[in-house]
């Protein structure tokens, strides 16, 4: 068919898609009072975190002494968008890596710094500010074959029971997202906004930390840091959540 | 400028010593543990200081319904021109069931060019709060207002 | 000490709204602290309780005069946030002081214009 007409479809399917659009973020779950903490840069509790990853990005790191912005320079330019499509395919590693491990695969490769382990705060910071150059950018998971294993062993754990609750991730997610789990709304767990500041730590954390926190609530035991299902759920939820905005640094209950 | 709670704090070695050399039995509780503290209206009378406190001019601003307890946003607005005649000098808020009743105490001035503050605050459960406001001619001024505290589900450890 | 908290290697502060100010106008001020605000009633895996370590006072002067000054208690949630007013005539210095427990004290000053 002509591009003009492949156009015409193209956008024809995606109104479709968003009319039907189910897909709610955990943002319009939360009152007003919240939803302001969020949308207001000046009261954001985020952004002590967003801050710091600025000053870091133009500080020296490693044996190099280079900073990040000696190769990326101005992050508001270089890293548009980047954030975005991760998880993403690493070829130096033949493995998929999140933000976090791009950054510090980054540190290690370039800086000869050592990686960070994944809640320390200067890895949120940077991952913080990273993510914030693609706040409001559709989430935008790679067509990448190579993700493909990954993002389906993520969707088994999804829907696979786990813990003394004997419950999986959709049974309050997906079937049970909208209904009151002890005066609490459930929402449907779309992870648009890492790292994100939780009432619940009084501090910015990891989607990982997150995943940990419902794992142990279902009385599960978790995996070990960086063990390959949570990327593997991570991807899958990137995927997931394709095309809904991106919100870090979000704020949660 | 206020010094640490318990710059000398008892132990338990201590403690134990004392009792052992009282023949008494304690009860050990810990360290920071609250004795019953003052009723809501207790304090209120405490800072009224005799003088008499109307509800009006003042409004506390918090969601009817808080998500979780531990960050509540809170703004509090009192209606007043602000001039070097006519100020809001302190606006307090307190709180019903909270270990403390204490939340904040603000001091304004001519300066602040108006009279409205915001905040975040901790609730441990559903409860009344009050914000209430002094001005320069030694009126005083209330906002009761009621809130529901929801709590998390999924309480990590 | 081992329930004595380290010291802070360095103090993080949000401070947003000078910008937006206007010459005899009032505006806002926000600010954000950096802290835990450990309310000493929670206790550790050992069943230790954790210490209080709150900030107590915030002062905010212009030009060294005080505009507005808070006495902050347990029930402030972590990470203080204050937002307050100010009326600037013209230009000066603020500063933004904060205290608190185990000789917790942090200021930072802001030169500003208003526009």
């Amino acid at each position: 068919m002509s591009r003009g007409t492949g156009i015409l479809l193209a956008l024809l399917v995606a109104g479709t898609a968003m009319a039907d659009d189910a897909r709610r973020s955990g943002l319009t779950f939360m009152g007003p009072a919240l939803q302001a903490l969020q949308r207001d840069d000046g009261q954001n509790p985020a952004m002590l975190w967003v801050q710091d990853g600025e000053q870091l990005w133009r500080t020296p790191a490693g044996t190099t002494g280079q900073r990040c912005a000696d190769c990326h320079g101005d992050a508001t330019r270089s890293m548009a968008g980047v954030a975005a499509r991760y998880p993403a395919w690493d070829a130096a590693s033949g493995g998929a890596l999140n933000l976090a491990g791009r950054i510090n695969a980054c540190r290690q490769r370039h800086q000869q710094a050592t990686p960070l382990p994944v809640e320390h705060a200067d890895l949120l910071a940077l991952t913080a500010y990273v993510g914030l150059q693609s706040r409001g950018r559709p989430m935008a998971p790679p067509d990448d074959a190579r993700l493909a294993p990954l993002r389906q062993q993520g969707q088994a754990l999804w829907q696979q029971r786990m813990g003394q609750l004997n419950l999986a991730c959709l049974h309050c997610h997906e079937q049970r997202a909208g209904q009151r789990l002890g005066g609490a709304a459930i929402p449907q767990g779309h992870a648009t906004g890492y790292p994100t500041y939780r009432l619940e730590w009084q501090a910015l954390g990891s989607l990982q930390r997150r995943l940990r926190g419902c794992v142990v609530g279902v009385r599960a035991e978790p995996w070990a840091a960086d063990a390959p299902p949570w990327l593997a759920l991570e991807a899958f939820l990137a995927q997931r959540a394709a095309g809904m905005p991106v919100e870090t640094p979000a704020v949660r209950p | 400028m206020s010094p640490p709670l318990h710059r000398r704090r008892p132990t338990r070695r201590n403690i134990l010593g004392a009792a052992a050399g009282l023949g008494l039995v304690l009860h050990l509780r810990p360290v920071a543990a609250v004795s019953a503290a003052p009723t809501l209206q207790a304090v209120e009378r405490q800072w009224a200081a005799g003088r008499p406190v109307t509800e009006g001019r003042v409004l506390l601003d918090v969601a009817p319904l808080v998500e979780n307890g531990n960050t509540v946003p809170i703004r509090v607005q009192v209606d007043s021109p602000m001039t070097a005649a006519d100020h809001v000098v302190e606006i307090v808020v307190f709180n019903e069931r909270n270990p403390q009743r204490d939340v904040a105490r603000f001091s304004l001035t001519p300066a602040s060019g108006m009279a409205q503050v915001q905040t975040r605050i901790r609730l441990a459960t559903s409860q009344q709060l009050v914000a209430l406001a002094r001005m320069r001619d030694g009126t005083q001024w209330s906002h009761h207002v009621d809130v529901l505290v929801t709590l998390a589900a999924c309480i990590e450890p | 000490m081992a329930d004595t908290p380290s010291p802070a290697p360095r103090v993080r502060t949000l401070i947003h709204g000078l910008d937006a100010l206007r010459r005899g106008q009032p505006g806002e001020l926000r600010v954000t602290l950096a802290h835990p605000m450990e309310n000493g009633l929670r206790h550790d895996g050992f069943g230790n309780v954790v210490p209080r370590n709150i900030v107590t006072r915030f002062e905010c002067k212009l030009d060294g005069q005080p505009v507005f000054s808070a006495d902050l208690y347990t029930a402030i949630a972590a990470n203080p946030y204050l937002a307050f007013w100010l009326r600037a005539d013209g230009p000066g210095t603020l500063s933004f002081e904060w205290w608190g427990d185990w000789g917790f004290q942090h200021r930072e000053t802001r030169a500003f214009t208003p526009a």
